[in-house]
């Protein structure tokens, strides 16, 4: 007899039984994040304490959770849309801070010639949206028409993103009564969401929510929805069923993006309040583990970014016990290796323990 | 080999099959698609093993569990699909496996071995290109070259011509000549007449997996001979619709088409078809000779490079798949899970896959569910798919509840050109009754079919009037009734270019 382990490819499993499993990877990763926290001599335990306390424990750390998942949240709703039709888009980072630079433009406009907030806010907002997919038509349009890797251009057009803000807040946009920073003028009133609570959680929450409903219905319910399906799944497919691949491809790039873009208008109006160069602590790419954790369904894009906002917040808990911050991320890193390493591989695939007799062995070796 | 027996799930492949090669001759086996003619080689080449039946070399019994073992006793094959790294040199692929090969490689010792070896068969080649930049000629002779290096005395070569152009075809039967002179054995399969007739010394035929002919001598038979061996003489089954006088009303024309295939390189020559209102024109052929084109050119999936289609008068010509749907044109293709179906959603999302983008399913641009759903569940029953729901994922219904369910959709549009490509390619006795049934039965309400498969009783069969494809080019169109399988073999395997009939 010989033994072999083989790795199948699972169907879909129960809802119930993928929460369990993701569940037992959050505990699993956060004992051996507690074992090399111990390790280090500090209590483990504190530190678990603290992550909880600090991401849930109250109103105000479940206010700042909340508003730490609404750039992630919002970002990975596009990322999602994007991945469905077999599109990487990895330029979340960059489409975000494209959006807040187009809603910074219109802020400079209508921000001080004093327009009201319904209309500077949807202003905007829309200038966030259109700048964020401008920023995706150019790998989109390269990767639909002239089959060039989406990966690489929109990874590059992160960086050119990154360094065309801090070009305008340490030039032209520059705040000529901050005394030299690199900062844009604060924003009026008129530019910027209401608060909710006494943290920093703003009104803007209700932009994901809302974009996730809407998604939704668009996928369920819309011809473009069903496009998006059928050319993800199976591109021959849908073109044998008349569907314009390349359209469908970079429509999806542009929702994507400009999903991103209104990413970065709500986290300036909602938190910054004015335009700097480092807008975002990685967010971009946190969106991608977040959408992929999600399974790219918008509802649990909304979950789990409300999860990695409490992971934020826990690691700032953390160091105010004392523990060293590194000792907080290392925690988080564990958690996120748990999860995805082994969670998510064991809900899409099972290993397989066969035992065959030595003949059948011998023949699938030859062929 | 004696009395090889080969079954694989569902097939029997080779059946009590007998074959002799002899040294220093070029032998020649033969037969129809799926005749078995790949599987029995697979088998000498040890990449297989057979159910029953032995092997013997130079009258010593051997038994090869891997294609190694085969490579030890000197048997080499070069199949249709090659196995060369394309990132890398011609001498590097020539060192691949090759034993002895010492760890410091001597690059230039085996270079200069490899240019000799192709200089003494007239197999040009620079061993220092990479294999990317090579012609699929160039590659084949990369193959042999290998193959040859790994001191194969026996050569067999699946379907070698299949690939080449005519000029590389006949550089390749000088090589074969000179490989054979030198005592080796050459084993080349083919189903094409007359190269098998200028190249090969003597040939074995297959049919259905077992012997019909075996190692007769290439100068005691006529090329109609061989034609008959292959195809086989007996009478046509009996038609399973009754045979209709070809209308006088085209519906479908193509005229003086020409296409590319998926590479680049001409598929389709200046064709000239009609199909008429209520008439099935079977297009008969060996698989590659045009017909995935044909088809797509039809469905609107391909654009034609030169030539007009032409549907009820209408000029339809590069209008796209979507309007030709729209204009009722059905489509059934070829691999009906890699385009027809998507396997991962659910067979609502399939049962509308041609309507979903207009009323009544569609609502400007929301879909409305309700009658996706509806609309799923009438195709289930009313082409009696039992045991699946509009829910059930697509990937776990069987060959024949997707086939029907595939015909039922297309079906569903009211067509008035049906293409179908090998529709009942892998169905079971019931399955293909029903959807050669419908078929006639969507003739018979005057649709139009355009009936493309690779097994001739199903054309015979089916069709009102039969139209051969070879190379790209209609090489004869006759009515079914008075067709033979015998001229249709010939026509098939190129040895016949006159039209034959009214077309």
């Amino acid at each position: 007899m010989a033994v072999s382990v083989r790795l199948e490819r699972r169907g879909n499993l129960p809802l119930a039984q993928r929460i369990l499993v993701l569940t037992l990877a959050v505990v699993l990763g956060a004992v051996a994040g507690g074992v090399l926290v111990q390790a280090t001599g500090y209590s483990a335990l504190t530190a678990a304490g603290a992550i909880l306390e600090g991401s849930f424990g109250g109103s105000y750390p479940i206010s700042q959770t909340l508003a730490a998942a609404i750039p992630l949240a919002t970002i990975a709703l596009g990322t999602a849309v994007a991945f469905r039709v077999q599109l990487w888009n990895i330029g979340g980072e960059g489409q975000f801070y494209m959006g807040a630079f187009g809603a910074t433009g219109v802020e400079l406009i209508g921000g001080p010639a004093g327009w009201p907030a319904v209309v500077l806010l949807p202003a905007m907002l829309l200038a966030g949206f259109i700048a964020g997919a401008a920023w995706a038509l150019l790998p989109a349009w390269l990767r639909a028409w002239h089959g060039v890797n989406e990966i690489i251009t929109t990874l590059m057009l992160n960086y050119v993103a990154v360094l065309w803000v801090n070009y305008l807040v340490y030039g032209p946009w520059k705040d000529p009564a901050g005394r030299n920073f690199p900062f844009s003028p604060r924003f009026p009133d008129n530019a910027t969401f209401a608060r909710i609570g006494d943290g920093q959680l703003h009104v803007g929450l209700i932009v994901p929510v809302l974009a996730a409903a809407i998604l939704v219905f668009v996928l369920a319910r819309t011809r473009w929805g069903y496009e998006l399906r059928v050319v993800g799944e199976n591109a021959d497919a849908a073109r044998y069923a008349g569907i314009n691949v390349r359209s469908t491809m970079l429509t999806a790039m542009l929702v994507s993006g400009g999903m991103a873009g209104v990413a970065g208008m709500v986290q300036l109006s909602g938190i910054i309040h004015l335009l700097n160069g480092q807008l975002s602590a990685n967010y971009g790419y946190t969106a991608i583990i977040i959408a992929w954790l999600a399974r790219l369904h918008p509802v649990a894009v909304l979950i789990v970014g409300v999860l990695f906002g409490a992971l934020v917040n826990g690691g700032y808990a953390v160091s105010q016990e004392g523990i060293p911050q590194a000792l907080g991320a290392v925690l988080q890193g564990t958690i996120l290796f748990f999860v995805l390493g082994i969670g998510d591989f064991f809900t899409r695939y099972r290993l397989r323990i066969i035992s065959a007799p030595l003949a059948s062995a011998a023949s699938s070796s030859t062929s | 080999m004696v009395g090889i027996d080969k079954a694989f799930p569902g097939v029997v492949a080779n059946l009590g099959v007998d074959f002799a090669a002899r040294w220093g001759e070029v032998h020649a086996l033969l037969g129809e698609n799926g005749a078995g003619k790949t599987t029995l080689m697979s088998i000498l080449a040890g990449l297989y093993r057979p159910d029953a039946g032995e092997i013997s070399i130079d009258g010593e019994s051997v038994a090869f569990h891997a294609p190694r073992d085969a490579i030890r006793h000197g048997v080499g094959m070069v199949y249709q699909h090659y196995r060369l790294v394309a990132s890398q040199t011609v001498a590097e692929n020539l060192l691949l496996g090759l034993p002895g090969v010492p760890f410091r490689l001597n690059a230039g010792k085996f270079i200069r071995q490899a240019t000799e070896l192709g200089q003494r068969y007239h197999l040009r080649i620079d061993p220092s290109r990479p294999v990317w930049q090579l012609s699929v000629g160039e590659q084949q002779r990369v193959e042999i070259l290998k193959t040859l290096q790994r001191g194969a005395k026996i050569l067999i070569l699946d379907e070698p011509t299949a690939v080449l152009t005519p000029q590389e075809s006949e550089d390749l039967m000088r090589t074969l000549r000179q490989i054979a002179a030198e005592g080796r054995t050459v084993i080349f399969i083919s189903h094409k007449l007359e190269e098998v007739r200028s190249v090969a010394d003597r040939v074995t035929v297959l049919r259905g997996g077992s012997v019909v002919a075996n190692g007769l001598a290439i100068g005691a038979l006529s090329t109609r001979d061989m034609a008959r061996l292959m195809v086989g003489d007996d009478m046509p089954s009996t038609r399973l619709n009754e045979q209709r006088v070809a209308s006088t009303q085209p519906r479908l024309v193509l005229d003086d088409v020409s296409a590319l295939n998926a590479r680049g390189l001409t598929a389709l020559k200046r064709i000239h078809l009609e199909v008429g209102v209520g008439e099935i024109l079977g297009i008969a052929g060996v698989a590659g000779n045009g017909q995935h084109e044909l088809a797509q050119v039809v469905a609107g999936l391909r654009f034609p490079t030169h030539g007009q289609v032409r549907l009820d008068g209408r000029d339809v010509t590069g209008v796209g798949a979507r309007s030709m749907t729209r204009r009722g044109v059905a489509h059934i293709p070829e691999d009906r899970m890699g385009e027809g179906l998507v396997g991962n959603l659910p067979l609502a999302d399939n049962a509308v896959l041609k309507s979903y983008d207009r009323p009544p399913i569609a609502w400007g641009p929301f879909l409305i569910l309700q009658r996706v759903l509806q609309f799923a569940q009438l195709l289930l029953e009313r082409f009696n798919i039992r045991g699946a729901r509009p829910d059930s994922a697509t990937r776990l219904l069987s060959g024949g509840q997707l086939q029907r369910f595939l015909l039922a959709r297309e079906m569903a549009l009211n067509p008035r050109v049906i293409v179908a490509v090998h529709p009942t390619r892998g169905l079971d006795v019931a399955a293909t009754q029903q959807v050669q049934e419908w078929l006639v039965r969507a003739r018979d309400t005057s649709a139009s079919v355009l009936l493309i498969s690779e097994d001739l009783d199903e054309v015979m069969q089916l069709s009102d009037r039969i139209a051969v494809l070879y190379e790209g080019e209609i090489v004869g169109t006759m009515p079914a009734a008075g067709a033979n399988r015998e001229q249709l073999g010939l026509m098939m395997a190129g040895a016949h270019h006159a039209a034959v009939g009214v077309a």
